[in-house]
């Protein structure tokens, strides 16, 4: 099987729907292709969900056989020799370099409704692959969306954001100019404001003072994104007070 | 539509099931059996869909449940939320399963494989539950036929994506790229942020 044929199984893979030979030497290709393992784990989520929508309510007898087999079943010691689930591919810290070829979108005047947008390819873009490069793409997208709106804040230290909304495609882009770069071991994290609600949209690249992000999912509602300094891979829920809040245009 | 689907949360980012787990790593029966109660219902749900055999399906999620008390100590949560890990556990399982008896047995009748769509039990009240049903309902129909096929196929009925093709009488790189790009089409739809 050739590179190009392996990158398209994430989704097989996620499904459980390749053959145990093919399963295992995708999963040699997942330790080296950081696209792939970024978008299986992701895929592998979103199969999880298909799942939670069958949800069923299991018999009592069936709690009760659990329960008492696990008094006679002796744990695993934490990671001992070799991985536990060879199936599964890391994800927190391999969230970050997606970002990269995004962040190569530099933002220039993005005031009064009419942006100009210039696209930097990154040295390493090659290197970035599939994903980053949908991404980028579907970044690129909301720009140019014929409705695209756009709107502007200073946050005092000398940065700027511009969040750019496309409500047909459902898709919001955060550009940021000068922010300063998080502590050590902290990264800045996006969320989706849904009525004082926060959902996740996403990390920032800790490594750039200015970039474009795509925010992860859809708008859906919300009424604007938020920036919080979270530990770095992210958080679940913010830990912190918002840096900024920044209402969608209408 | 744009009601509030998000009102509810994501359950596979149930905030308390992490710690549970991490209880259980450490031996915490207790805790276990706060686990059980949370993903129970979503295992033997998972397990059932692919197999549709209610005893068999019983067994096997008996099996995966006591797996998750067997390996919580090696369970990684930089690799992806609890949930995640207990349900695709549980449809390899169950998959394991369907592919171990159907090496024994004839291939489906091809039509036969087309009859069975999922079977979403209407029988659960929890509000959670019902909510991620509608919500994943609502992102389905935004794939393709092509894509809701494929996708429903693999993951409902365990088919590999050779069946697959089989199945709808699809090239197999065809397959392979509708079952990429219709789970990235519901990815995107219920915002999965693995
Ligand atoms: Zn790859």
């Amino acid at each position: 099987m050739t590179t190009t044929d392996l990158h398209r199984l994430t989704g097989a893979y996620a499904l459980h729907a390749l053959s145990a030979k093919e399963t295992a030497a995708f999963e040699r290709h997942l330790a080296g292709c950081e696209a792939c393992a970024q978008e299986a784990a992701e895929l592998s989520a979103t199969a999880a969900r298909l799942g939670l929508a069958v949800t069923v309510s299991p018999p009592d007898a069936l709690r009760e056989q659990v329960l008492r087999r696990i008094g006679s079943v002796r744990q695993q010691p934490p990671d001992g020799a070799g991985p536990a689930r060879p199936g599964r591919v890391p994800l927190r810290g391999r969230l970050l370099s997606r970002w990269a070829l995004a962040a190569c979108l530099a933002a220039a005047a993005a005031f009064g409704g009419t942006a100009v947008w210039q696209h930097q390819r990154a040295e390493d873009a090659a290197r970035e692959a599939r994903r980053a490069e949908q991404a980028t793409d579907e970044l690129a997208a909301v720009l140019a969306a014929p409705d695209a709106r756009t709107r502007a804040a200073s946050f005092g230290d000398g940065s700027t954001g511009t969040v750019v909304v496309s409500r047909s495609r459902d898709k919001a882009v955060f550009v940021v100019a000068g922010m300063p770069h998080p502590a050590h071991g902290k990264v800045y994290q996006l969320w989706f404001d849904d009525d004082g609600a926060m959902r996740s949209a996403g990390l920032m690249d800790p490594g750039r003072t200015d970039q474009a992000v795509l925010l992860r999912g859809g708008i859906d509602g919300a009424s604007g994104v938020g920036v919080t300094v979270e530990p770095a891979g992210g958080s679940e829920q913010p830990t912190s007070a918002p840096l900024a809040l920044l209402p969608f245009p209408a | 539509m744009k009601e509030a689907v998000h009102i509810g949360a994501n359950p596979s980012s149930t905030p308390g099931l992490q710690e549970l787990v991490g209880r259980v790593a450490l031996g915490d029966e207790e805790a276990f059996a706060a686990v059980y109660d949370a993903v129970a219902g979503p295992v033997l749900g998972v397990v059932r869909a692919v197999l549709r055999d209610q005893a068999q399906s019983e067994e096997v999620a008996q099996e995966v449940l006591v797996e998750v008390w067997r390996t919580a100590p090696r369970y990684r949560p930089d690799r992806g939320t609890a949930m995640n890990w207990i349900l695709t556990l549980s449809h390899r399982r169950a998959i394991d399963r369907v592919r171990s008896v159907e090496a024994a047995a004839a291939r489906e009748h091809k039509a036969a494989l087309l009859d069975r769509t999922p079977e979403y039990d209407e029988v659960t009240e929890q509000v959670e539950a019902r909510l991620e049903r509608e919500q994943v309902r609502r992102c389905l129909r935004t794939l393709t036929e092509l894509q809701r096929q494929a996708v429903t196929l693999a993951y409902y009925r365990g088919l590999t994506y050779r069946q697959v093709a089989e199945a709808l009488s699809l090239p197999l790189g065809t397959v392979k790229t509708r079952l990429r790009d219709g789970l990235i089409r519901l990815r995107d739809c219920l915002g999965v942020t693995a």
